[in-house]
């Protein structure tokens, strides 16, 4: 048993817990897959932190590429990023996806064993933030950022820095007016329970005691806690139009009103009580609505892709310099690796330009002196230079943010605001009825407490909490399931849908379980030589190639170059042997793909290496699961798939290849305009103004650590053929709102039967309140399970 | 009975007392990482060496 121990633990990376090449990196009896890794023990061996391997096994992460950051030496910038500057201490926190176990945490703070200047770290681990204090005088801000890319923990710096746009979900004066709230109800509660049960004669001096006591707190609860309810409604009457809030602000008034009026001439006990209770519980559904994951950013937009500076070439020196001050006409000089940040010019140099943010198309795209080149394109070989021709806000790709057609949020009619209306006209016109009624008998006592009793008893509260408690609880079984949905509105949204649209890299196709597939043949020799030239080289297909071939001994090799983003090429054994793009090849060949790692030994061409993307497993049976619904395919890709996607898709789905982005978005906005709603499924920065222009924008990942663009929820790539399940429960969940609405309104009747005859007392108020909204609640959560349960989705 | 008027005078303080904590509490960010703490405790403590532990633990 300890001996199979022993060798599971050995198979893998001491520090990253990725499986070990044939030929390893040892140090002390531990065993790394990289240099990387084992450069970062050997930092935190000498820095005596080992204790990060103590925690959890394989806690590291692979060592990325190096980064410039030249940028950070330049005061502008740091005074950007940092949170607070003093004398001698600095306090900047930073955004770092790596963070994801307790050896990070750990670690991180205890950078101060690192570098002593450091002088404390903290882990806000949700939001995978650390807010680092430290001497500027002793560590520069770029030696710190250094320190943490050394040992694998790489900050995330980008335009729209993250960090600052992270806020508490829920909005604190929330909380503090729902404690308040709290603080009264429980108060009131125990000042009620006399008048509940019936005071006896000596009791009787308490009563007008009791009555001020609960006037008293009533006034916090209806001018601080109830105040957003009534300056929504002013602001809701104004535009002419009424809202949920209108009535709620309403009730608030009267019931206040009353109490006072009662209380001050000794005529009752008041409503305090059903008053506190009802503010209460529309705040906690308040918060419940407004409740989401704080640790995932829905409101992305093109500023988070783009690094916060770029190198500019002035009179032929390098400058790092911030993004928002690049001009027409500035020269930029971009290395391998880093994104084009305006559209400009190519000047100098060999462009190959990954534009996949841009297009969804995989292949690098080469660009010729002169050509354009757009923002948001990846540079894949050596530093070029260029030339800006538009400045970053108005290049191609972020005018997909800035486009003036976005539906607006406040348009969205949500269920409880179209119901609203009619309810409110109702509860007016049973109050004012019954008045008449009344004051036609002459007994106008009567008719003002009819009226009063009316529009308490009829409280909408239920609208108010039958929505947040059904999709709240709903959201929360699809979270389990790695749906994560950004708001109650949006499930709304969802239930409406009827057409979808995938994207199709990385949608339909996962980018996780690619496989290097070798056209060709190489025998066992030929495998190690060319196992012995990828291994010198860092880009991750050769280390993908390397680990497919998986050999267990090398050559030593002479005159290795490599061209960036290119190729590779040595001699080995006397064998001259080329390994990368099709343009670096010594000879002309015509092969049959333009892409992949192509191999020329010795003049003779051996084949290549190419990554297939497989498709999402299940996905034939989850477009049988739609079929309900309208299904388009839009791609920015080339249609090379296309018959295997007509496979899956039956004959009426539409399927369009090499859709620019702002194709995509003029199709949904078409699809919109015939009146259906949409939803959008994609993952790429290509899909970002469709995603955002559909009804309902999904973004697809396999690691929610990735970025995903701006959109209405985030889903695990492992969870889609969960989708039509996820749908299916959005509608349910419609239905039970409907149905305790049915509840609500038949409590009503009840209450209002009473009310009408002006003899409504305030224990009756007070008893049906509670009962009702219990039973609403308890009906919304059971019906909301069984409904996840059916759907298989608990 | 009349002590009821002090009981009910104290009993409203003493809640008032603790809305006020509550108030302070939340003000000052205790609710903020509600997550974080429960895995920093699990850390065992290291060797102390010259310089306490405690100086680089600022809130």
């Amino acid at each position: 048993m300890e001996d199979q121990n022993k060798n599971m633990i050995k198979a893998v990376c001491y520090h990253c817990g990725e499986d070990l090449p044939k030929v390893k990196y040892q140090i002390d009896d531990k065993e790394f897959c990289c240099a990387g890794c084992l450069g970062v023990f050997k930092i935190l061996s000498d820095n005596n932190l080992c204790n990060y391997y103590v925690y959890n096994n394989n806690p590291g992460q692979q060592l990325k590429s190096e980064s410039h950051l030249e940028y950070l030496d330049e005061p502008k910038i740091i005074t950007q990023l940092l949170d607070y500057r003093h004398e001698s201490s600095s306090i900047i926190t930073f955004y770092i996806p790596a963070i994801h176990c307790s050896s990070c945490i750990w670690l991180l703070e205890h950078l101060y064993k690192i570098d002593p200047a450091i002088f404390s770290s903290r882990i806000d681990f949700l939001k995978r933030q650390v807010t680092i204090n430290f001497n500027h005088e002793g560590i520069s801000l770029r030696k710190l950022v250094e320190t943490l890319n050394h040992i694998g923990y790489e900050p995330l710096i980008s335009l729209q820095d993250v960090v600052k746009e992270h806020k508490n979900s829920v909005d604190k004066a929330l909380v503090l007016k729902i404690a308040v709230a709290g603080f009264c109800m429980g108060n009131v509660m125990l000042f009620s329970f006399p008048e509940y049960f019936g005071l006896s004669s000596f009791e009787k001096q308490f009563q007008s005691l009791f009555g001020w006591l609960n006037l008293a707190f009533s006034i916090p609860v209806a001018f601080y806690c109830g105040r957003d309810y009534s300056t929504s409604a002013i602001t809701s009457i104004k535009h002419k139009h009424i809202n949920l809030d209108t009535p709620l602000a309403l009730i608030i008034a009267v019931l206040f009103l009353r109490t006072a009026f009662e209380v001050i001439f000794s005529l009752g006990p008041g409503f305090a009580d059903t008053l506190t209770g009802l503010v209460f519980l529309l705040l906690m559904g308040k918060y419940l609505k407004q409740r989401t994951y704080h640790h995932i950013s829905f409101n992305r937009d093109y500023r988070s892709y783009f690094p916060i500076a770029v190198t500019t070439l002035l009179n032929g020196k390098e400058k790092p310099v911030s993004i928002n001050e690049i001009n027409v006409g500035d020269r930029l000089w971009i290395r391998n690796g880093e994104l084009v940040p305006a559209d400009s010019i190519l000047m100098k140099g060999d462009a190959w330009m990954d534009m996949s943010f841009v297009t969804g198309e995989s292949q690098p795209v080469h660009k010729v002196l002169g050509e354009i080149i757009y923002a948001g394109g990846r540079q894949t070989s050596e530093a070029i230079e260029l030339e800006v021709i538009k400045p970053v806000s108005q290049s191609y790709l972020t005018e997909l943010w800035n486009k003036d057609n976005y539906k607006n949020n406040s348009d969205r009619q949500n269920f409880n605001d179209s119901v609203a209306k009619y309810f409110s006209i109702g509860v007016f016109i049973i109050a004012f009825s019954a008045t008449a009624y009344w004051l036609f008998k002459n007994d106008s006592h009567k008719a003002w407490s009819a009226f009063t009793a009316v529009i308490i008893v009829a409280c909408p509260c239920v609208l108010a909490l039958s929505t947040p408690f059904t999709l709240s609880a709903i959201l929360s079984v699809m979270d389990k399931k790695g749906f994560y949905v950004k708001n109650t509105d949006a499930v709304e949204e969802l239930a409406k849908c009827d057409t979808i649209i995938f994207d199709k890299t990385g949608t339909l196709t996962s980018s996780e379980n690619a496989e290097i597939r070798f056209s060709g043949a190489l025998n066992q020799d030929e495998s190690i030589i060319v196992a012995s030239l990828l291994r010198n080289s860092t880009h991750p297909l050769s280390r993908h190639i390397l680990k497919a071939l998986n050999v267990d001994q090398y050559y030593s090799l002479t005159d290795y170059q490599e061209v960036i983003g290119k190729g590779l090429t040595a001699v080995i054994s006397n064998h001259n042997i080329y390994a990368g793009h099709l343009s670096m090849l010594p000879i002309g060949i015509q092969a049959d793909s333009e892409t992949g790692v192509h191999i020329v030994i010795d003049r003779s061409y051996k084949g290549y290496f190419e990554i297939k993307h497989q498709w999402r497993l299940g996905l034939a049976q989850l477009i049988l699961k739609l079929q309900k619904f309208s299904l388009q395919v839009l791609s920015g890709d080339t249609d090379k798939d296309f018959w295997m996607l007509q496979t899956i898709f039956s004959n009426s789905t539409i399927i369009r290849f090499k859709q620019s982005p702002h194709q995509k978005l003029n199709s949904i906005l078409e699809l919109q305009q015939g009146g259906n709603k949409v939803i959008m499924l994609g993952d790429g920065l290509n899909d970002a103004g469709a995603l955002k222009q559909s009804d309902f924008g999904i973004a697809i990942t396999d690691n929610i650590n990735n970025f995903t663009p701006g959109c209405d929820a985030i889903l695990k790539g492992s969870s889609l053929n969960f989708l039509p399940d996820f749908i299916q429960l959005s509608k349910d969940g419609m239905k039970i709102i409907k149905v305790s609405f049915a509840i609500a309104i038949a409590y009503n009747c009840i209450g209002i039967y009473s009310a009408v005859q002006g003899t409504l007392y305030p224990l009756v108020a007070a008893i049906l309140m509670p009962v009702s909204t219990i039973t609403i609640i308890s009906f919304t959560t059971l019906a909301t399970r069984w409904y996840a349960r059916k759907n298989k989705l608990i | 009975m009349n002590i009821l008027y002090f009981l009910v005078g104290c009993s409203v303080l003493m809640a008032l007392i603790f809305l006020g904590a509550f108030v302070w509490a939340y003000k000052t960010g205790q609710n903020d990482d509600t997550h974080t703490p429960g895995i920093r405790i699990l850390f065992d403590d290291d060797i102390v060496g010259e310089k306490s532990e405690e100086d680089h633990f600022s809130s």
